[in-house]
C-alpha cells in the first residue's frame, strides 16, 4: 500500500514537470504563431529590419547576434574547458585538484548580472582602447560568456575523464605510449560522449544567457561587419523591449523566444549527430 | 493502465482548476465613483508608459490616503490612453505628448512637464548644439564630431529601446518620427545610457532629465540649457507634456484623484520622482 503511494506520488511529480514544460511550448507558441503567420515565417527570420512602431519584424540580425556571440564563446570556451578538465581529471594532484574545483565551482556561483558588470566595466573598455570599434561587440559578449559555461564544461567533462576504466589508462602506459598519448588517444575517445553532454550544454547555456550580454554587446539591429561590431541576440531582444511592449510588438517577442527554442534543440540535434558521427 | 488513466483525469482536474480559480481572482469592481466624503470604488488610468511610473507612485499615495478606493494604473501608450479614454476602457487616459486636433474634444489636465537633456562625456569640448544638429547626429547624417566642432573621432550614439517612453518622447521631439540610426548602441535603462556615455569619450545619449548628475556632461540644445526654469517657460526644446484625458468632466474619485495629483503634495511628489512641475 504503501509503495503504490509513492509510486504514485513519484508518478505525479513526473508529470508536473513535464506538464510545466509542455504548457510553456503551447503558451509560446500560442502568442508567437499567430504574429509569425501575419507577417510570414520567411520574413521574420529573415528580415533585417527590427522596427516594431512601423510593424516591421525581422529577426534575422538577432539569429546572426546569437549565433557569432554562441560560437565565439564555444571557440576559446570549450578548448579551455577541456584543458581544465584533463588537466583536474589526470594530471593535478589531489589537494591542487581539490582546490581547482571548488574554484571552478564558484566562478557557476557568480550571478550572470555581476559578469555583465565586470564586462561593462573591464572588457568593454578594454577593446574599445586596444582592438577598436565601441567596444560594446559581440566580441566581449563572446568573452564573457566563454567564462560563464567554464563550469558547466568542466563539471561534466571532468565527471566523464574520470569515469574511464583504469585498465584502459594502465593498458595503454603498460604498452609504453606516453602520458600525453594515453590521454589524446585512449582517455579522451572513451570520455567521447560525456564530453559532448558537455559542449551541447556549455552551448545551451551560452546562447540561453541574457543578462550580461545585454549589458555588453551594445544590442544593435544591425548584422556585424566584424566581432569588433555590436549585436543584439534573441534573448538580449526579449529582455531589452518586454518592459514596454504591447500588441503585436508583445508577440514578436513570444515569437523571438519561440525561435530560440527551435534554435537551441537544432542546434543541440546538429551538434550531438555531427560529433557521433565522428565516433 | 486504469489507474493511470485516474491520475491523469486528477492532475487535469487540478491544473484546470487552478486556472480558473486564478481567472476568478481578477473580479472588475467598475468605474463606480465614490459620491461623497468617503471615497471608495474603483478606477483605471491608462496609458503612456513615459507617465506610468509617476502615475504609479502617485496612485500609492492617494490610495494610503483614501483605503477605500483603488487605482488601476496601466500602460499601453500615449495614443492607446486616449483611445481608451474616449471608449471608456479607461476613466482616464495618460498622454505624454499633445493632444492633436481632433483629439481636443477631450478634457486635459496637464498634471507636468518632462525634459529630455543630451549628453555626451565630460571631456567633451562640444558645449551647445542646435536641434538640428542633434537631429542629423541621431540619424547617423553627421557621424564625427569634427562636424560639430569637436575633436575629430567619430561619434558613437547611444540609445533607449523601441517601446522606451523616453525614446518615444525624442523621436517625436526631435527625429520627426524619421527612423533612428541603426548604428546607434541600446540599452534599456536610463542608468545604462548614463553609465555607457560616462565612459566613452565619443559618445551620445539621451536621457530623462531627473536623472542628470555629473558624470556626464550636458548639452545647451539651441542655446537653451534644460533646467526647472526653461522647461517651465517652455523655452528648452525637447521637453513635452504629462496630461491625463478624460471624455467629461470628471466626478467622483476620478475627480478627487486629478485634485490630488494637482495639489501641492501631489506636485511634489512629481518633483521628487523628477518631472517638472506646473505650478
Amino acid at each position: 500500500m504503501k509503495e503504490t503511494l509513492i509510486e504514485k506520488l513519484l508518478f505525479f511529480s513526473a508529470l508536473v514537470s513535464i506538464l510545466a514544460i509542455i504548457l510553456i511550448i503551447i503558451f509560446i507558441c500560442s502568442q508567437g504563431i499567430p504574429l509569425v503567420a501575419r507577417v510570414g515565417i520567411k520574413n521574420f527570420l529573415f528580415s533585417t529590419t527590427w522596427d516594431p512602431a512601423n510593424g516591421q519584424f525581422g529577426i534575422a540580425t538577432m539569429l546572426v547576434g546569437s549565433l557569432l556571440v554562441t560560437i565565439g564563446a564555444l571557440i576559446w570556451g570549450v578548448p579551455l574547458g577541456m584543458a581544465l578538465s584533463i588537466f583536474l581529471a589526470e594530471i593535478a594532484s589531489p589537494r591542487v585538484a581539490g582546490i581547482m574545483t571548488s574554484m571552478v565551482e564558484l566562478l557557476a556561483g557568480i550571478p550572470s548580472v555581476v559578469y555583465g558588470f565586470f564586462g561593462l566595466a573591464v572588457i568593454v573598455p578594454f577593446i574599445r582602447e586596444y582592438i577598436g570599434g565601441p567596444g560594446f561587440s559581440a566580441l566581449a559578449g563572446a568573452i564573457i560568456l566563454g567564462i560563464m559555461i567554464l563550469p558547466t564544461i568542466v563539471n561534466i567533462a571532468c565527471d566523464a575523464i574520470k569515469a574511464v576504466p583504469r585498465e584502459y589508462t594502465e593498458g595503454s602506459l603498460a604498452l609504453g605510449a606516453t602520458r600525453w598519448q594515453t590521454i589524446s588517444r585512449i582517455v579522451l575517445p572513451a570520455a567521447r560522449s560525456g564530453i559532448i553532454a558537455a559542449i551541447v550544454l556549455g552551448m545551451g547555456r551560452a546562447i540561453g544567457e541574457t543578462m550580461a550580454v545585454v549589458m555588453v554587446t551594445g544590442n544593435v539591429t544591425r548584422i556585424p561587419g566584424s566581432i569588433v561590431e555590436p549585436v543584439r541576440t534573441m534573448t538580449s531582444n526579449v529582455v531589452l523591449e518586454m518592459g514596454y511592449a504591447s500588441g503585436d510588438h508583445q508577440l514578436a517577442l513570444f515569437a523571438t523566444g519561440m525561435v530560440l527554442f527551435i534554435f537551441i534543440v537544432i542546434l543541440n540535434l546538429v551538434v550531438t549527430a555531427s560529433l557521433k558521427a565522428g565516433e | 493502465m486504469k489507474k493511470e488513466i485516474t491520475g491523469v483525469l486528477l492532475v487535469v482536474v487540478f491544473v484546470l482548476a487552478s486556472v480558473l480559480a486564478a481567472g476568478c481572482g481578477e473580479g472588475k469592481t467598475g468605474p463606480e465613483a465614490g459620491i461623497g466624503k468617503e471615497l471608495t470604488g474603483s478606477i483605471t488610468v491608462a496609458g503612456s508608459t513615459s507617465v506610468q511610473p509617476f502615475t504609479e507612485v502617485l496612485a500609492e499615495e492617494f490610495m494610503a490616503q483614501n483605503p477605500g478606493s483603488k487605482i488601476n494604473v496601466q500602460g499601453g501608450g500615449s495614443s492607446q490612453g486616449i483611445e481608451a479614454a474616449r471608449s471608456g476602457a479607461a476613466d482616464l487616459g495618460v498622454s505624454s505628448r499633445e493632444l492633436k486636433p481632433e483629439e481636443k474634444e477631450l478634457q486635459e489636465f496637464k498634471i507636468a512637464r518632462d525634459a529630455i537633456a543630451v549628453v555626451v562625456h565630460p571631456s567633451n569640448r562640444v558645449d551647445n548644439l542646435t536641434l538640428v544638429q542633434v537631429r542629423d547626429i541621431f540619424l547617423g547624417q553627421i557621424t564625427n564630431w569634427k562636424q560639430v566642432g569637436g575633436q575629430e573621432t567619430e561619434i558613437t550614439l547611444m540609445s533607449r529601446e523601441a517601446g522606451s517612453g523616453t525614446r518615444d518622447g525624442f523621436e517625436t521631439l526631435v527625429l520627426n518620427q524619421q527612423p533612428l540610426s541603426d548604428r546607434a548602441l541600446i540599452a534599456n535603462s536610463t542608468g545604462t545610457v548614463k553609465t555607457m556615455v560616462a565612459g566613452d569619450k565619443n559618445a551620445i545619449g539621451y536621457i530623462s532629465m531627473a536623472s542628470l548628475d555629473d558624470t556626464v556632461k550636458v548639452l545647451a540644445v539651441d542655446g537653451v540649457r534644460p533646467t526647472v526654469e526653461t522647461v517651465k517657460a517652455d523655452q528648452y526644446k525637447i521637453s513635452r507634456p504629462f496630461l491625463y484625458v478624460s471624455t467629461d468632466e470628471p466626478v467622483g474619485l476620478t475627480r478627487a484623484f486629478i485634485d490630488f495629483v494637482l495639489s501641492d503634495a501631489g506636485q511634489r511628489i512629481l518633483e521628487d520622482e523628477g518631472a517638472v512641475g506646473v505650478k
